[in-house]
């Protein structure tokens, strides 16, 4: 056993040995290390180095609030950085490395910093970053350069690129009461709240539940403290309304009692269990909180105070108790509270010798006189530490006479020979995920601290309950009785006196002398992971921050991982001193989420990849069959081309879009959106809700129908069909089909609350073929029966039902692609059925398939408009479908649509082009007027769909274009400089082909 | 955020999608007066504490809701069914169906 290793005692298992490697070291621990505990039972000291001196660096923590020791924990190429050494469990394997350091921890060559401390100081970025505004370097990239290796030289460890194969969980859980933080208040809380029957989760950030009880020494009706924790928690094991959460750390306090957690499941394990992730994130929704999160110790600040030997006192007590562990042969204890007389004896106990408690309170109390004696330890009353001194580990300090009342030094400096320094500066409640819900911090004068809030009469009523040291309650029989008070309160039951039991502690009084740093030369640390010394603080004052939000940004105090958990109020102190004003004056500044830092796997938990879910028509698996290459539009996967062996794309949508106009052709629709628009008031609704009239349609008939919004501009269209009197089958453009269902909901449920009307997304029920083309009457007419198609019968706009293959089918006669076409609609069931059965019938007339691309060929050929152009920005006029306006009735957009900015002359309008180059044309690209390669300029425009069209044989494009109406027949350009495209085109109508429609109405 | 629907009971609110203020009064369909379309299509309330809110439950039954949250704490007040439904604002024997 290690010389620094107790007998007996802790939570460490002494015959398991664990077996880890520390910087390529290996070393042996046992089951319940941490990883600071195991290296500091083999005498390592030397953890990291300082954040931008580079100064040694050894624990000054034992748990989560850990500043120095971080390490990065390396799993094959994955690498964790910026992990304190306290909060990593060991493990046979485990792999530990420090972090900023060049070659070695021991010998760091960026040590140097340490002689240019004068120029590392506050705002040293700000200042320099901004480079030499005089002189031979000014605007120079000499500064850049010197930049690169500035940046390089500060720093914490390095971020891995390897990508991370551990798996991460996410999970929802509701209670009545979560108890944060499982110490003696939180387990009176979790104990007294599930006796009251409510659902309890108990969450702590330790693997080993029972907070201080598992340190303090204490006993609790007569058996250790420890032992009294162990026996609760084994109780609330067995409990069916409790759940226990070690290794779960509660970052987030949301809105509504929402918290986030993030349990650490298997990161102790070599190996994770079966099924079991490496994290899990927790999202709790608790009826009441109580918050029994403890205190966190504040160091002193003084000269050398960083040097590695340096520890706060608890942390040294929690070593020895919890861990078996001391942190020193030869300690000596720096105090302005009563808390580390507590600390000397325990460790005296272990088996260290105390060589003296130095204490800055003129007349410690008779007990902790008493308490000095058992300890051995020589009591320097009214005296400070004013330097310490070793190279890499303490070999010893330098004392001197203290008065309090002014912070003056006088009389002989004497040395001391320690090889350990325990200091303590008095406790700060850990408030944080209060603040984070919302509560102002008050400061406590005798305390010394800022406290929770005490719940007001008549304020508004709190969300948490706080118990024990979290509320300033630093006595185990006050955190106890506020413990269970507070579970009994959560669990919404009136309290009732009862025997709580009896604690047995050591002596002492909560409140510190109010001194928090001891003037003399030297680097006195406030922030030891951002390396902010106490002359910083006053240095931001000198230069004018003044405010405690700005000290923080400019000095970077308790902005580094750990968030300034030991370091917020020293620094707030010397800032209040600076400025000659009480602490409360300064204020203290609000804790945002989270707690403590959080892996970002566990946040995306299950959630990562593609996301998206994948809409497929009913006749994909034909599609992918017949040689379609897919195209992804929206959610929806749709055929691009259906190619021949060694055709381009445009080649193949140039094909099947002239087969088409040749002969016929066919395409999948089933993507269009469909809402049944049922009810006595269906054809009224469908008035307001068109711009144009539904009521006059008749049974049978479809209607082209365009929506706006309520603030006039387009917003979708569509063919609508009327099937019954009272049923309606409305069409939407696939993209907008949500929408447009949501914004019918939203209307009759909100505007038109009287209207019987009911609407329902039929989208997926429904599969639909197009096919067009001069032949595709004559195919319908050999494979449909129970209808004639003929004009009589199925005139333009006219729906039939009928049978394809058997499969009954609704047809509905109208154009897209501006030839004669029908739209075939059957059950989704038996869609491919029937669309074999369309080809089959269309194969002696030379029926092709034809995807999106040939469809858009034809469209923009036709001149009609899509998403591209109901672009949200323009008007039924800019789309020349003013004709569409009703002016019998008022719609919706119908009042704001003739504003002055709708109709102003100089608005863009849709227009065509064509290219006079014979060059494609791309879309995006910008229309001006003028062409200046080099200077492009004053857009007059631009192209919102482009393609090569076969039947005009040329390159041509749907443009916005200003005033575009009254420019038709006159010459622009594109200029498209991202692609270098330049060139003359040709503005025209938008209708390019057939523009009177004497094919498709035949 | 937990919002009570009327019939589903209380949902996450990644479950409803936000449909504006609720204080807005749709002019008559008629209406010639551009001031009040104006105000009603683009002027919204901004009050620092209880707000009167739309919601649609789209991730659920679909229904409209009329949510009264306090800006300031998130805290929801009021839930109820935008438009007037017949009978019973409850969910019809909840317990029978599971």
């Amino acid at each position: 056993m290690s010389p620094r290793r107790t007998d007996t005692g802790g939570r460490i298992d002494r015959l398991k040995t664990i077996r880890f490697t520390f910087d390529g070291t290996a070393y042996t621990g046992h089951a319940g290390d941490t990883l600071a505990s195991a290296l500091l039972a083999k005498g390592v000291i030397l953890l990291g180095r300082s954040f931008k001196y580079h100064r040694p660096r050894g624990l000054l923590t034992a748990g989560v609030e850990e500043p120095n020791a971080l390490v990065t924990v390396l799993k094959g190429e994955v690498r964790e950085p910026n992990i304190p050494a306290t909060m990593v469990e060991i493990h046979d394997g485990l792999v530990a490395v420090s972090q900023n350091r060049f070659p070695s921890l021991a010998f760091d060559i960026n040590a140097v910093n340490q002689l240019g401390g004068k120029l590392l100081s506050a705002g040293f970025y700000y200042k320099t970053f901004m480079g030499p505004v005089v002189g031979p370097l000014k605007g120079t990239r000499f500064w850049m350069f010197c930049e690169h290796f500035i940046r390089r030289a500060a720093g914490l460890g390095s971020a891995g690129s390897a990508k991370d194969t551990a798996r991460y969980e996410r999970m929802n859980a509701f209670c009545d009461v979560l108890v944060v933080g499982s110490g003696p208040a939180g387990l009176m809380a979790a104990k007294a709240a599930s006796d009251q029957g409510a659902r309890v989760i108990l969450a702590d950030l330790e693997p080993r539940l029972g907070g201080s009880a598992n340190w303090t020494g204490e006993t609790i009706d007569g058996a250790p403290a420890a032992d009294w924790a162990r026996r609760t928690v084994a109780q609330l094991e067995g409990r069916d309304n409790v759940r226990l959460l070690p290794r779960t750390t509660v970052w987030g306090y949301y809105d509504g009692n929402t918290l986030a957690a993030l349990e650490r499941v298997s990161d102790h394990k070599d190996q994770p269990g079966k099924g079991e992730p490496r994290h899990r994130h927790w999202a709790i929704r608790a009826k009441s909180v109580v918050l029994a999160t403890g205190a966190f110790e504040r160091p002193l600040v003084f000269p050398g105070n960083d040097r590695p030997g340096v520890m706060l006192a608890h942390a040294a007590e929690r070593f020895a108790n919890e861990f078996g562990v001391l942190p020193g042969q030869r300690i000596a204890l720096f105090t302005n509270n009563d808390s580390a007389y507590r600390a000397a004896v325990a460790l005296k106990k272990a088996g260290a010798a105390i060589a003296a408690i130095v204490d800055v309170r003129p007349e410690p109390s008779a007990d902790m006189r008493e308490l000095a004696t058992e300890a051995g330890a020589e009591l320097l009353a009214a005296h400070a530490v004013i330097a310490t001194e070793g190279g890499r580990a303490l070999s010893g300090l330098k004392l001197q006479r203290f008065d309090m009342s002014n912070g003056a030094l006088n009389g002989e400096a004497r040395s001391m020979h320690a090889d350990c320094l325990l200091m303590s500066g008095g406790w700060s409640p850990t408030i944080h995920l209060a603040s984070q819900a919302g509560a102002r911090a008050e400061w406590d004068a005798a305390r010394q601290a800022f406290l929770p809030p005490k719940p007001a009469q008549d304020g508004p009523v709190q969300r948490w309950i706080g118990a024990g040291a979290f509320t300033g309650s630093f006595s185990t029989a006050a955190a106890m009785a506020e413990g269970r008070a507070a579970g009994i309160s959560a669990a919404g039951a009136t309290n009732t006196p009862a025997a709580l039991p009896v604690v047995d502690a050591v002596p002492g009084d909560p409140d510190p002398a109010p001194v928090f740093e001891i003037r003399a030369s030297g680097k006195s640390f406030v922030d030891f992971q951002h390396d902010v010394t106490a002359e910083d603080v006053r240095l931001a004052h000198r230069e004018g921050f003044v405010s405690v939000e700005h000290l923080k940004r400019y000095t970077t105090l308790g902005m580094a991982t750990d968030q300034g958990k030991s370091s917020n109020i020293p620094g707030l102190a010397i800032m209040a001193e600076a400025l000659g004003k009480p602490i409360p004056e300064v204020g203290t500044t609000r804790f945002r989420p989270p707690f403590a830092p959080v892996s970002i796997g566990s946040l995306a938990a299950e959630r990562f990849g593609d996301l998206r879910p994948e809409r497929l028509t009913p006749m994909h698996d034909w599609h992918l069959a017949n040689g379609a290459t897919m195209y992804s539009a929206g959610l929806w996967y749709r055929p691009m081309i259906y190619a021949l062996a060694g055709e381009t794309v445009e080649q193949a949508y140039v094909r099947e879009a002239r087969a088409t106009r040749e002969s016929a052709g066919i395409v999948d629709v089933s993507t269009l959106g469909k809402i049944a628009v049922q009810g006595p008031d269906a054809a009224e609704f469908l008035d307001r809700v068109y711009t144009n009239m539904f009521s006059t349609l008749a049974v049978g008939k479809a209607r082209y129908g365009l929506m706006l919004r309520e603030d006039g501009l387009a917003f979708d269209d569509g063919t609508t069909w009327r099937l019954g009197e009272q049923d309606f089958l409305m069409t939407t453009t696939t993209a907008n089909a949500g929408k447009v269902m949501q914004h019918l909901e939203y209307f009759l449920d909100v505007i038109w609350p009287d209207l019987k009307v009911h609407v329902t997304s039929v989208t997926d029920e429904w599969a639909g073929a197009a096919i067009g083309g001069p032949k595709a009457r004559q195919i319908l007419a050999t494979c449909v029966t129970g209808t004639a198609v003929g004009n009589a019968t199925l005139p333009f706009m006219g729906i039939v039902r009928g049978r394809i293959a058997d499969v009954p089918v609704m047809i509905c006669r109208l154009s897209f692609s501006g030839e004669m076409a029908f739209e075939v609609y059957c059950g989704a069931g038996h869609s491919t059925h029937v669309w074999e059965a369309l080809l089959d019938a269309g194969k002696p007339f030379g029926l092709v398939t034809y995807g999106l691309e040939a469809l858009g060929t034809m469209r923009i050929e036709k001149g009609h408009v899509t998403g591209a152009e109901i672009d949200g920005r323009t008007t039924a006029r800019d789309l020349h479908l003013d004709w569409m306006l009703s002016k019998k009735k008022p719609f919706i957009g119908s009042a704001m649509m003739d504003r002055e900015g709708l109709i102003a002359s100089e608005r863009l309008e849709l227009v065509g082009l064509i290219a006079l180059d014979n060059r494609p044309l791309n879309g995006g690209a910008h229309i001006v007027e003028e062409v200046d390669e080099a200077n492009p300029h004053d857009s007059i425009g631009h192209i919102t769909a482009c393609c090569y069209s076969p039947a005009l044989g040329k390159y041509i494009a749907l443009a916005l274009v200003k005033g575009g109406k009254a420019r038709r027949g006159t010459r622009a350009h594109v200029s498209d400089p991202l692609r270098g495209r330049f060139g003359p085109v040709e503005i025209v109508s938008n209708h390019f082909y057939d523009p009177d429609g004497n094919r498709m109405h035949g | 955020m937990l919002i009570t629907c009327p019939y589903c009971g209380p949902r996450d609110v990644i479950e409803f999608t936000y449909q504006g203020d609720g204080n807005r009064a749709r002019p008559e369909p008629a209406s010639q007066n551009f001031e009040a379309w104006n105000a009603y299509v683009y002027d919204r309330l901004n009050p620092a504490g209880d707000h009167n809110e739309i919601w649609q439950h789209s991730g659920g039954c679909r229904a409209h809701l009329r949510v009264v949250r306090n800006t300031l704490t998130h805290e929801i007040s009021s839930v109820t069914f935008v438009r007037g439904h017949h009978g019973s604002a409850s969910r019809p024997e909840a317990e029978d169906r599971s």
